[in-house]
């Protein structure tokens, strides 16, 4: 839509920045520096999702630390507890939540972002920024959340006395795994809400799919074969749970294989979703 | 730099309207047309329609061919009726849509205010929605924190300053939201409409910040309703009209032109109603100065109808209203005459001719009641018939803009004396 993006600080009189406002045709570029440029404004969207987030509940941010915490409770009695399954020698509550903490960071920065642009029409309607701080801020914002439910989870490891392996420095990386795919299937389910309200009774049942076909209440390594293992890696959660599990508790060895096919796999979410989500931008306020 | 700060080009946009896109889509729906669509198109081929105009969609063309240039420093007016084309232009040259044809080139940083506390969050506190609409209106944290006792000065709320925005009065936050935008400070300012907010007093506050910045040297390109508002503050002024400029010039030119055709404009409106039929009311000018109604000037409101059955004695009253409906006067045609009976589908044409009317530039309506005294019915015609008072000389020749605030709706014929009287008839003490 536009060559030349404006600059917001400061500008020298002899420099005019030139803006040519024209229909947009063919590939689009992705304009990630001008998403740069308004990075003070990615700051205050994410601080106000997170302001606002709990605003009049009667538990607050408790919900943070209720939601995997029930949903464990839930797994230990029926998945640990009745049906024997296997937790690779971890004791099973601590098994499950371990993956539960990224989890429900995915899958509510999922569900929030893809509903996030049509629940910010008034503002796409009436003023002019880079579309995409929105999902981005969205995702973000449940980043308190996410480290609520770890400093549980630290404190769930220390009562069962499992001490965290080194490799926890390797942590920050399948967070940000989570993180890019969240944000991937978020910018393509917001876009396509934005045109289709289909999508907004698709997130629930799609929430609850992922759940079940990424090994949370049971190891992947039920897969004996490590090719089928690989391939499971296309789903990008299962190398984020794998991820945390060994980082945390050291369950299997280092997961090379199924970590770069989900990273892989993240990273063409990411882009595919950037793409349709630029393509599709131009549309929002005219369709939202 | 190059002395032009806006210049459009051939803009255009097209809306589909009535189609498939006008709702919004489900995924069934684009399936279904995804499958129809071809064959409904070799269907139309073999009927020996052009392919592609399928017919089903309408196309609207919000915008058409607009080009104009705006230089820097200079305040440009926007006039047109609703659905000119006003708010897509705006939209567009905010970046808040795409053209569909034509370009536009900014030269300068643009800021565009269509909406009064864009961004609020009921939750958050007036603080917090201070910084966070001044974010998204392009507003550096920096520029904020230097700022922020200013803008809320501005809004007289520092009271409430830490209370959520959702307990605040509507004019509270609306104060508070026009604060935050009236201290952008974008080379180019783009303005919808937002001056219609508020109180009185707040209004008049509003109108001064205006004309600071449009005093400032900045670039404004201001949407408004107001005439008198656009007047004070614009040099120049363009007519949009069915997405196409109609008119663009010196300010007072345009407008004069503009009202003009308003006047002609709500001639058309006919009502059917019980006894009544094609019933039209119209206010016209009896001056001959460009056919505008004038304050002080002659003019005549005129009702005609034709009865659907024998009426014994019709007769009708008129109430002249303010744009916000308060009943300003009103009179009754059976107080000055009587009419004779008219048989079915007679006219009957009713006038009311008044010497000096008494009325401030600015928008006014009527309503009309068509009576039949013979059996005592009354008919109220459910619409209302506006008219435009344009700004003319008043008193003696002036035609500043007298904001009805402080002059009210109603113009009184007066003159006025001023007497010394000789200071040695002091005693100085």
């Amino acid at each position: 839509m536009i060559e030349t993006p404006p600059r917001i600080g400061k500008i020298s009189k002899d420099t005019p920045p030139h803006l040519r406002i024209q229909p947009s045709k063919g590939w689009v570029s992705l304009k990630l520096g001008e998403l740069w440029e308004y990075r003070e404004l990615l700051y205050f969207l994410t601080w106000r999702d997170i302001k606002v987030r709990y605003k009049q509940t009667v538990l607050g941010a408790a919900w943070a630390i209720l939601q995997p915490l029930m949903t464990m409770i839930v797994f230990s009695l029926f998945f640990g507890g009745l049906a024997q399954i296997p937790s690779d020698g971890v004791p099973y509550p601590i098994f499950s939540y371990t993956a539960l903490v990224p989890w429900t960071f995915f899958a509510t920065g999922l569900s929030m972002s893809a509903n996030s642009l049509v629940g910010s029409a008034n503002l796409i309607t009436k003023v002019y920024f880079p579309r995409l701080t929105i999902p981005i801020a969205t995702v973000l914002s449940g980043a308190v959340d996410f480290l609520i439910a770890f400093a549980v989870l630290i404190a769930l490891m220390l009562f069962y006395g499992i001490v965290p392996t080194v490799n926890i420095i390797f942590l920050p990386f399948f967070v940000m795994l989570a993180f890019v795919t969240a944000l991937g299937v978020g910018l393509w389910l917001s876009a396509m809400n934005v045109q289709f309200r289909d999508v907004r009774y698709t997130v629930p049942f799609l929430t609850q799919f992922w759940l079940f076909i990424t090994p949370i209440a049971y190891p992947s390594s039920l897969i004996k074969n490590d090719v089928l293992r690989a391939i499971y890696g296309i789903n990008p959660m299962t190398g984020v749970v794998e991820g945390f599990r060994w980082a945390l508790l050291g369950t299997g060895s280092a997961p090379g294989p199924v970590i770069l096919v989900s990273s892989l796999a993240s990273v063409f979410l990411l882009l595919s979703g950037l793409y349709y989500f630029r393509r599709m931008e131009k549309t929002f306020a005219d369709v939202v | 730099m190059s002395n032009i700060a806006i210049r459009v080009e051939n803009l255009g946009k097209i809306y589909h309207i009535g189609g498939p896109q006008a709702q919004y889509k489900t995924l069934r729906n684009v399936l279904t047309e995804t499958f129809s669509a071809p064959v409904r198109r070799a269907r139309d081929l073999l009927h020996g329609q052009a392919s592609g105009a399928s017919g089903l969609k309408k196309e609207i063309w919000a915008l058409k061919d607009v080009s104009f240039e705006v230089k820097h420093g200079e305040v440009v007016g926007i006039i047109g009726h609703n659905g000119a084309g006003k708010s897509t232009l705006l939209k567009i040259l905010s970046r808040i849509t795409e053209p569909t044809t034509g370009y536009a080139d900014i030269y300068g940083r643009i800021g565009a205010l269509l909406e009064v506390g864009t961004g609020f969050h009921p939750e958050l506190t007036g603080r917090e929605n201070v910084y966070l609409s001044g974010a998204i209106l392009g507003m550096s944290r920096h520029d904020m924190d230097r700022k922020f006792d200013e803008i809320v000065d501005f809004a007289g709320v520092e009271k409430f300053i830490d209370t959520p925005v959702k307990h605040f009065s509507t004019g509270m936050s609306l104060r508070l939201g026009f604060a935050v935008a009236a201290h952008l400070e974008p080379e180019i300012l783009v303005i919808d409409e937002v001056l219609a907010v508020g109180d009185a007093a707040f209004q008049k506050k509003c109108l001064g910040r205006m004309s600071k910045v449009a005093g400032e040297g900045r670039t404004v390109l201001f949407v408004s309703h107001n005439m008198g508002a656009i007047r004070t503050l614009c040099d120049n002024t363009i007519a949009l009209a069915k997405g196409q400029v109609t008119m663009a010039g010196s300010t007072n030119s345009v407008i004069d032109a503009y009202l003009h055709e308003l006047v002609t404009i709500t001639d058309g409106s006919i009502y059917d109603g019980k006894r009544f039929y094609r019933v039209q009311a119209t206010c016209n000018p009896e001056n001959l100065d460009g056919g505008v109604l004038l304050p002080l000037k002659p003019a005549t409101f005129v009702v005609e109808c034709y009865g659907k059955e024998p009426i014994l004695s019709p007769s009708v009253y008129l109430g002249v209203h303010t744009s916000d409906a308060q009943l300003l006067f009103g009179f009754d045609f059976q107080d000055f005459q009587l009419v004779n009976r008219i048989e079915a589908n007679q006219k009957v044409v009713f006038e009311f001719h008044i010497n000096e009317l008494p009325l401030m530039p600015g928008t006014y309506f009527f309503r009309i009641h068509l009576k039949d005294l013979g059996d005592g019915s009354i008919e109220v015609v459910d619409r209302d018939y506006e008219f435009q008072v344009s700004p003319g000389p008043i008193h003696n020749a002036s035609v500043r803009y007298l904001p009805p605030q402080w002059f009210g709706n109603i113009v009184v014929p007066i003159s006025t004396q001023v007497k010394f009287q000789n200071p040695s008839q002091f005693s100085i003490v």
